[in-house]
């Protein structure tokens, strides 16, 4: 008689569903998994330590290739703690075009993530082309405005670096208006499709009490049942102008994640139309000079990030170069839950579940 | 908008429970006796009043003389928030204890705290190295991580287990 005993199977770093370079320490019996740990590190590159030899304009560009799906949020959250720290004033007109950068960018990353969560679930390319036709659009806007399709370095502290193009709104007018009608056709093939349903729902439960304890947050937190948005609890940048919802799930299962982030994309797009209809003239940044020393001290600046709350926690020391600059990174941190989720599933589980919580290594390692 | 609390109004909060446990008071934060940080994290949480359920970052900052660990607490309940300092004392062997008991979300964070800076988190399950690999010399975050010396490196990259 064999006696099946467990035994340890390494997936990744290299592996098409581990949205980067996880390596996941699996122990399986059979195909039920017992035990897994993540092993990090291997996109780690210092950044934390180069930003201490950064001027605070120097910065911004390190921070767009943390998330870099999400670089304008990325951008967004360390000019906000700049200007905390250094006290530095942002005109209206800037904030509008933060908001509108900000919520453009959270469709092409929830583009990308929803798209490639249903590339790991054996879906194939299909329903990640129709995603990628659509971030497409919004990687184009971006390159009109400020010249680059992933790394931007365009919100930077005071403002903004360069003012809209006049062909700007009536593009993203027209995106907006096409948009709904794709999200329509995307909710109905995948909404009831028999196969997402059995892949997703009661895959990867999250609990409520053990997702606060776990500090997880965004799509994840908010799966759980936990109606907590930075842009609702603690608004910053106008957002507590803009009339949207919340969308949050009930079960925590990878499926309520993915109602989550689908229907934060209508959200997005509500904000987005707000927005453009309140955009103010006038100065997009602030006279700033290019290197200054703001007082010694310590700010935590926080937003909503597409992945959760991105915080960062500057100390400076009165000279040009932040004395610490720590990332409060969401992707790092819904990791803590990873293990509760995914024991007692199976083998194909484990790359729906690392799917679901929306993974982006370059913020994960920094 | 979360309500934070300044650095005196979290320092009564916490006095009323603790006497001596606050060092002093700054403008936004509290910095509180390292000894006492775990009981004064299980209160935070579990007091139905303050009731901070949710630790959104911990990290530490390398001053030279200390290490100064910064505990950035919120609360989903009350939508209020407030900081909480502790202090850690020389570069030879730092340590503040681990609130991973309180919060599971100081797991990773903590390692990472241990990895790149050198402050151990006395009663964390699982203090193992991070980013870097079981056996890299040094800490990289510190003040003091420099010098990159070629032979050290060297002798590092040999595998380890892992």
């Amino acid at each position: 008689m064999v006696q099946p005993s467990p035994f340890v199977v390494n997936m990744g770093p290299q592996h098409p569903s581990t949205h980067g370079v996880l390596r996941l320490r699996l122990v399986l019996d059979g195909e039920s998994v017992l035990d897994i740990e993540a092993v990090l590190g291997y996109l780690h590159s210092s950044k934390e330590k180069l930003q201490e030899t950064h001027t605070y304009l120097q910065t911004i560009p390190v921070t767009d290739r943390m998330d870099y799906l999400s670089s304008m949020t990325n951008n967004l959250g360390c000019a906000l703690a700049i200007e905390k720290l250094a006290g530095i004033p942002v005109p209206d007109r800037a904030t509008y075009i933060r908001v509108i950068m900000s919520e453009l960018q959270r469709i092409a990353s929830h583009c990308a993530a929803l798209g490639f969560f249903f590339n790991d679930m054996g879906a194939w390319h299909s329903p990640l082309m129709y995603f990628l036709q659509q971030r497409e659009k919004v990687l184009d806007i971006f390159e009109m405005v400020c010249g680059a399709r992933l790394t931007y370095n365009y919100i930077r502290p005071g403002g903004v670096s360069q003012d809209l193009p006049p062909e700007f709104y009536p593009v993203v007018t027209k995106f907006l208006d096409e948009l709904p009608r794709t999200l329509d056709e995307m909710e109905q093939y995948l909404w009831d499709n028999e196969i997402v349903r059995s892949r997703t729902v009661n895959i990867g439960v999250l609990p409520r009490e053990l997702a606060i304890n776990s500090s997880v947050t965004g799509p994840v937190l908010r799966g759980s049942g936990v109606k907590w948005d930075i842009r609702k609890a603690d608004p910053y940048c106008f957002f507590d102008r803009f009339d949207f919802n919340v969308p949050v799930g009930e079960k925590g299962d990878c499926f309520d994640r993915f109602m989550v982030r689908l229907y934060e994309l209508r959200e997005s797009i509500k904000i987005l139309r707000q927005a453009m209809e309140q955009l103010p003239p006038g100065p997009w940044r602030s006279e700033v000079p290019v290197i200054f020393r703001p007082q010694a001290g310590d700010a935590y600046g926080h937003i909503e990030s597409p992945r959760g709350e991105l915080g960062y926690y500057l100390v400076s020391d009165g000279s040009v170069s932040p004395w610490r600059f720590h990332v409060r990174a969401p992707s790092f941190i819904n990791l803590t839950a990873l293990r509760e989720m995914v024991i007692g599933h199976k083998l194909a589980d484990v790359a729906v579940i690392v799917g679901s919580l929306d993974v982006v290594m370059g913020e994960v390692d920094r | 908008m979360t309500r934070s609390f300044t650095g005196d109004e979290f320092a009564a909060a916490i006095r009323r429970s603790f006497p001596g446990a606050v060092i002093q008071s700054e403008r936004d934060a509290v910095v509180v006796q390292r000894e006492a940080v775990r009981d004064i994290c299980f209160y935070l949480r579990d007091n139905p009043e303050l009731q901070f359920d949710f630790l959104s970052s911990v990290t530490a900052t390398d001053y030279v003389d200390y290490f100064e660990v910064v505990y950035h607490l919120f609360s989903i309940a009350h939508n209020h928030s407030a900081v909480l300092k502790a202090w850690a004392e020389g570069r030879t062997n730092p340590w503040v204890p681990s609130v991973v008991a309180v919060w599971k979300g100081a797991d990773l964070q903590e390692r990472e705290m241990w990895d790149l800076l050198g402050v151990r988190c006395e009663g964390h399950p699982n203090l193992k190295r991070i980013m870097m690999w079981e056996g890299y010399p040094g800490h990289p975050l510190r003040k003091d991580f420099l010098e990159f010396d070629h032979r050290t490196f060297q002798a590092a990259l040999q595998p380890t287990e892992s």
